[in-house]
């Protein structure tokens, strides 16, 4: 059995913050993720981030990545495990990870869940047609593996996943012969959705994907507009000529530690699926588990770094480590978090989260 | 409309334009920026104060075109790829464009390609004046195209010279 000051579950954006912050404080960390490398979905974005410069904005993804690892290089208090999936966690505390083919014992004082989110999956005639790919697969292909998905693309879904992807799939040189999208908006950022157009890639909104056709693989789609109730309209159906279906139809929160450790968790359709309930320092209903990033809820990197900063700072001051003006620094990260969420397109998240978050009184 | 198919409406446009006089007079940054998004980078990115400072990070870009000389830092910076450069006073006939590419092989300087609007639809013919590679992988492409198109092209293919 080993015993750790901190464990954390996911070495994205989320994680990565919150073993920095962690670290700051004099805590030790253990960072279990089970890819290959850190940075989890930040080294698959090759766009320049939005924000402000506190979430380094106008720096790509893969830029955040290098420089979130480099602040955590070499710590003599952290200990990084890749390639190990934590596949439990028990009610006396004790997680187990899969690494190097064995299951070995962790007993973490405080344990960070920042297991980030899984694809939603589409219903449609032939959608087990090898060529239909989640966008995240197509995103690993391209961005980490210098392989091709395919020649000519249909992406589904216009949120920024699927408008950045199809932007991605350009720039590898994939034609992307349309965006369909069932909402009638376009639900990512508009300025993604303009830069992808005047290159002239269609954006169809009210529109769906029917079926993918094709014996082996995909040869082709049908797609169809839809009426006011998502309704295919019958007779308007067109195929178009394509050897990749890119799905982008939305995310859930990874939850299956979560509901391991007895969290309550709720149905927050505005988060994307079930998250847990969490207070003012990212904690859940158990005690010393705490959340940040996608797996509390699916929103964007820039809030998964400023929520792992809070959970790292909380969990590791809940062990007696201090750190300068610890409450000033965390006031300023809810501040951060409530101005990242501001405007129209923040709405669903704000909502969501009101939903999510407890005792938001008594925790400060 | 932007919310419907990405490309800005008319009104969109006329909301942000600068003047004609303004045009007229040479290089201006135009912040195709309209939707009220958490991000403010090109405030910090405009070494000229032409960008004013943002109360709230969701407000739309306020920029003093008086100010503004076209120097192009706002463009690099900005992670929509929303701003371009015009220049209307580059010369009686052809108007510079300046826009921002992230594709691979660049084009050459000197080299006639088609002008794309913002639909994507070849509206005519542009000549690559420079290309200008910059540490943010951003790189700026300076177009020629005639003065009438100045307000409508915003990206170019590459092909059998245009």
């Amino acid at each position: 059995m080993r015993e750790v000051e901190i464990a954390i579950v996911g070495g994205g954006p989320a994680g990565l913050s919150a073993a920095g912050i962690a670290l700051q404080t004099g805590a030790t960390a253990l960072l279990i993720d089970d890819g290959q490398h850190l940075g989890g979905q930040l080294v698959k974005q090759t766009h320049k981030f939005f924000g402000s410069k506190e979430q380094y904005a106008s720096t790509r993804g893969i830029e955040i990545a290098r420089i979130l690892e480099k602040g955590l290089e070499g710590h003599p208090h952290l200990e990084v495990w890749l390639n190990s999936s934590a596949v439990g966690y028990y009610p006396d505390g004790v997680l187990t990870v899969l690494k190097d083919e064995r299951l070995v014992k962790v007993k973490p004082a405080r344990l960070i869940i920042a297991t980030g989110a899984a694809e939603k999956m589409l219903a449609f005639a032939n959608n087990d047609l090898p060529g239909v790919y989640g966008a995240g697969a197509v995103q690993t292909l391209m961005n980490l593996y210098g392989v091709l998905p395919g020649r000519r693309a249909l992406m589904v879904g216009a949120g920024n996943i699927g408008l950045i992807v199809s932007y991605q799939l350009l720039q590898a040189g994939v034609e992307v012969e349309a965006v369909v999208e069932a909402m009638p908006k376009v639900g990512g950022y508009w300025v993604h959705a303009a830069k992808l157009r005047r290159t002239g890639v269609p954006i169809l909104t009210s529109y769906t994907v029917l079926a993918a056709e094709g014996r082996e693989w995909v040869e082709g789609a049908i797609i169809c507009p839809v009426d006011e109730r998502f309704r295919p309209i019958k007779g308007k159906e067109q195929r178009i000529e394509v050897d990749l279906i890119c799905l982008a139809v939305g995310l859930s929160p990874l939850s299956e530690l979560l509901w391991q450790a007895g969290c309550k968790m709720k149905y927050i359709s505005q988060l994307g699926g079930f998250a847990p309930l969490r207070d003012g320092n990212m904690e859940t209903t158990v005690k010393g588990v705490y959340v940040a990033g996608d797996s509390a809820g699916v929103e964007e990197a820039s809030t998964a770094m400023v929520e792992g900063r809070i959970a790292g700072l909380a969990a590791a001051t809940s062990l007696g480590y201090r750190i300068a003006d610890a409450q000033r620094l965390k006031e300023g990260l809810w501040a951060e978090l409530e101005m990242l969420r501001r405007g129209p397109v923040g709405q669903k998240v704000r909502e969501g989260v009101k939903t999510a978050l407890i005792n938001q009184d008594s925790d400060s | 409309m932007l919310e419907k198919d990405g490309v800005p409406t008319q009104d969109d446009l006329a909301s942000i334009a600068p003047s004609e006089e303004r045009l007229a007079k040479g290089p201006v940054a135009i912040i195709e920026c309209f939707q009220p998004i958490p991000c403010d980078p090109c405030y910090d990115w405009c070494k000229r104060g032409a960008i004013e400072k943002f109360r709230d990070p969701t407000d739309l870009p306020q920029i003093d075109y008086e100010r503004c000389n076209g120097c192009s830092l706002c463009v690099i910076g900005c992670p929509g790829l929303a701003i371009f450069i015009v220049d209307q006073a580059y010369s009686e006939k052809r108007a510079r464009v300046v826009l921002p590419y992230e594709f691979l092989p660049l084009p050459e300087e000197g080299e006639v390609v088609e002008a794309l609007n913002r639909k994507g639809e070849k509206v005519g013919r542009a000549e690559v004046l420079k290309v200008q590679q910059t540490k943010q992988k951003t790189t700026l492409i300076s177009l020629l195209v005639p003065q009438k198109l100045a307000m409508e092209v915003r990206f170019f293919r590459r092909g059998e010279n245009g």
